[in-house]
């Protein structure tokens, strides 16, 4: 008999801090296992975003940067440019990435910065107790919006993947979940996709990952699981939104 | 050389061959420069989406150990200081340069020192110093461009150069010294890979364990004692004999010396001490002063930030006066030197 | 025989496993409480398990091992 599935050497072995059910750990151990099959980790360097994933520096094996809330693409971007032989990729969640640092996302995609970058998008700011994010649906009840989002007064949500997919420097753009194992599977072909891009020099390239936030949801795991699939999935399709190999901008999967 | 293109030759020669910039009058050619020079040297030149993104850039830069900056004015270093207090807080070495402009908010393009304050008491926030370097020369914008970098190595934290238009914008003759004669400083904490070779390294600046901070931002005062003890800089200037004493740093310490000289032609004992370092804040230099002198003057282009330093150094013994110009006026020599005037009448 | 092993001590018993598990197999323990105060996942028929890993791939904690 044969270990067929264990914690991937790209993860130390220190336990998330994440709540119970939160999907932040199947994101972080799949990119864990791209390294490890991509053979990376000792080139890789990580950069952390400001929100409930600021502390993967801890759980990453391999180098690992911190950065203020937004900024992961210009600090990745930095090491890149410092580095260009290393695999530099970031690991944002909505508020960081669509919220405050959305300027520092579009130009590092724009200028084509051949990095990696995983966007957790859950719909809410899970780290300061559930407050909405850029990504909240339309009508969706956080702590900040306790009578839906409203959009008259609220806006609307971003979608990232179709925005980005616009920029000429984009190399992958790709919305894909971790619901169920199918769609891990995709989301882990996804991901290796983002690092492949990167080793081939083909420039910028991020997975949007639809995740769960059980407790600022106020949802158990499982419910969370079929609230994504009911509320977040539709309005945020699935789907290579572009694939520069495959041209332009593809249709949904 | 112009003093904007020199402090980046300077730089490159320091080693220096990452870049990230965004457009700000009057450092302006100070980017170009780079922009021409980098692409040959197989270095970096970035124009950033925001000042915000460059400093974030150089903090990435950075944590890979190489020597790396970005240089602005006034309102661009105020969007800066949310990443100088990250590079502070991660330990980073870096070189950020201020060619000062009038202030506050868009202000004015025209010479300014009114962000002393800003440069060495709260570049961000948090508990932490940047090593602050005032030239007012073209040639010690270079030659200090080096040690800034040699010192933020050595002490693993940010540096500056506190310019201002008028010195950015000055020519004068310059000699650069080559980068061969120093030696590179180990770096074994860069975020460059760890090939299997040994545990990761970290670059952070997060710590939720309250004792956990405060031991390390006590460890990083240590470093700031051990500075302030080893790294004061001041020229001084007829301070010897002298009863009178101008406190002036960068353009406004031009203006003070032709005043002193004028003093002396006078028959009036006027000496100039010229902060070259801001922090470490030159005390010592001052405090001997206190010593054999009737009173100081402070001479700045604001409306009088360094003269609180002198104030506390000097600590109540002599008079401090003040005479500055602010929102871009510099002042004359005229006018100190009827500042200078005004102290005798005042001072006994 | 294929099987689970659940790191008990990581386990944080938010049941995506016992979700997950096509055969229906994985409980959230009644009687184990691990130090952080969770009732672990485990195996309630082992004669069944076939060491898919379908618990592991949906396992935020990582706290799943299989062998086969």
């Amino acid at each position: 008999m044969a270990v067929v599935f264990d914690k991937p050497h790209a993860l130390t072995d220190v336990p998330f801090h994440y709540c119970p059910g939160c999907t932040h750990g199947i994101v972080h151990r799949l990119v864990a296992e791209v390294m490890d099959e991509l053979g990376v980790e000792g080139k890789a360097v990580g950069v952390a975003p400001v929100g409930c994933a600021v502390m993967n520096y801890d759980y990453f094996s391999c180098d690992m940067v911190e950065a203020p809330h937004g900024r992961a693409p210009a600090v990745a971007t930095g090491l890149k440019r410092a580095c260009p032989d290393n695999v530099i990729f970031t690991y944002q969640g909505d508020g960081d990435l669509a919220a405050i640092g959305t300027a520092e996302t579009v130009h590092a995609a724009t200028r084509g910065e051949n990095i990696t970058v995983i966007f957790i998008n859950n719909a809410i700011y899970g780290m300061t107790g559930g407050q909405m994010a850029p990504t909240s649906l339309p009508g969706q009840v956080t702590q900040t919006t306790p009578y839906g989002r409203d959009v008259n007064m609220a806006g609307y949500p971003i979608r990232i993947c179709e925005m980005l997919s616009t920029l000429d420097g984009v190399a992958l753009a790709q919305r894909v979940t971790v619901d169920c194992v199918k769609n891990v599977v995709i989301a882990k072909k996804a991901i290796k996709k983002a690092f492949e891009n990167q080793i081939a020099k083909k420039g910028f390239s991020i997975v949007e990952v639809l995740s769960t936030c059980p407790t600022n949801w106020g949802m158990t795991p499982v419910e969370a699981l079929d609230w994504l699939r009911e509320n977040m999935i539709p309005y945020y399709p699935l789907g290579v939104y572009k694939d520069s190999e495959k041209g332009a901008r593809l249709k949904h999967e | 050389m112009k003093g904007n293109e020199a402090l980046a030759e300077a730089a490159i020669q320091a080693g220096c061959r990452h870049f990230f910039g965004y457009p700000i009058t009057p450092q302006t050619e100070l980017a170009a420069y780079m922009s021409k020079r980098m692409p040959k040297i197989g270095g970096t030149y970035l124009q950033a989406e925001s000042e915000i993104a460059a400093i974030n850039m150089v903090l990435g830069a950075a944590s890979a150990g190489m020597r790396a900056m970005t240089s602005s004015s006034s309102p661009g270093i105020s969007l800066k200081t949310e990443g100088i207090s990250y590079i502070a807080g991660s330990d980073l070495p870096a070189l950020i340069i201020n060619v000062q402009r009038g202030g506050p908010g868009l202000g004015g393009i025209q010479p300014s020192q009114a962000d002393y304050w800003q440069a060495t008491k709260a570049t961000g926030h948090g508990d932490f110093q940047l090593l602050v370097f005032a030239p007012s020369t073209v040639q010690e914008m270079v030659d200090l461009v080096a040690d800034a970098f040699d010192l933020a190595d050595q002490y693993r934290m940010p540096a500056m150069i506190l310019a201002d238009g008028m010195l950015g914008q000055m020519m004068e003759p310059v000699e650069i010294r080559s980068s061969s004669d120093r030696k590179p400083i180990e770096k074994p904490w860069a975020t460059n890979g760890h090939q299997g070779k040994r545990k990761h390294n970290v670059v952070n600046s997060l710590y939720l364990k309250a004792p956990d901070l405060e031991a390390l931002v006590r460890e990083r005062f240590q470093r700031y004692e051990e500075i302030k003890k080893t790294q004061q800089r001041a020229e001084e200037y007829l301070v010897e004999d002298a009863d009178y004493v101008v406190v002036a740093y960068g353009a406004s310490a031009r203006v003070s010396r032709s005043a002193v000289n004028a003093a002396r032609e006078k028959g009036i004992k006027a000496g100039l001490i010229r902060p070259i370092t801001l922090w470490p804040f030159p005390q010592d230099a001052i405090k001997r002063a206190t010593q054999h002198v009737k009173g100081f003057l402070t001479v700045e282009m604001s409306m009088g930030q360094m003269v609180d330093d002198v104030r506390l150094a000097v600590n109540g013994v002599k008079p401090v006066e003040f005479y500055g110009r602010t929102g871009g006026v510099i002042p004359t020599p005229a006018e100190v030197l009827g500042a200078i005037e005004n102290l005798m009448g005042g001072a006994k | 025989m294929p099987r689970i092993i659940v790191k008990e001590e990581i386990c944080k018993g938010c049941g995506l496993c016992a979700n997950s598990c096509p055969r229906k197999i994985i409980a959230l323990s009644k009687d184990k409480i691990n130090s952080k105060g969770y009732h672990p996942a485990q195996l309630i028929d082992p004669e069944k398990c076939t060491g898919c890993a379908s618990c592991a791939m949906m396992c935020p904690d990582v706290a799943i091992i299989v062998e086969r």
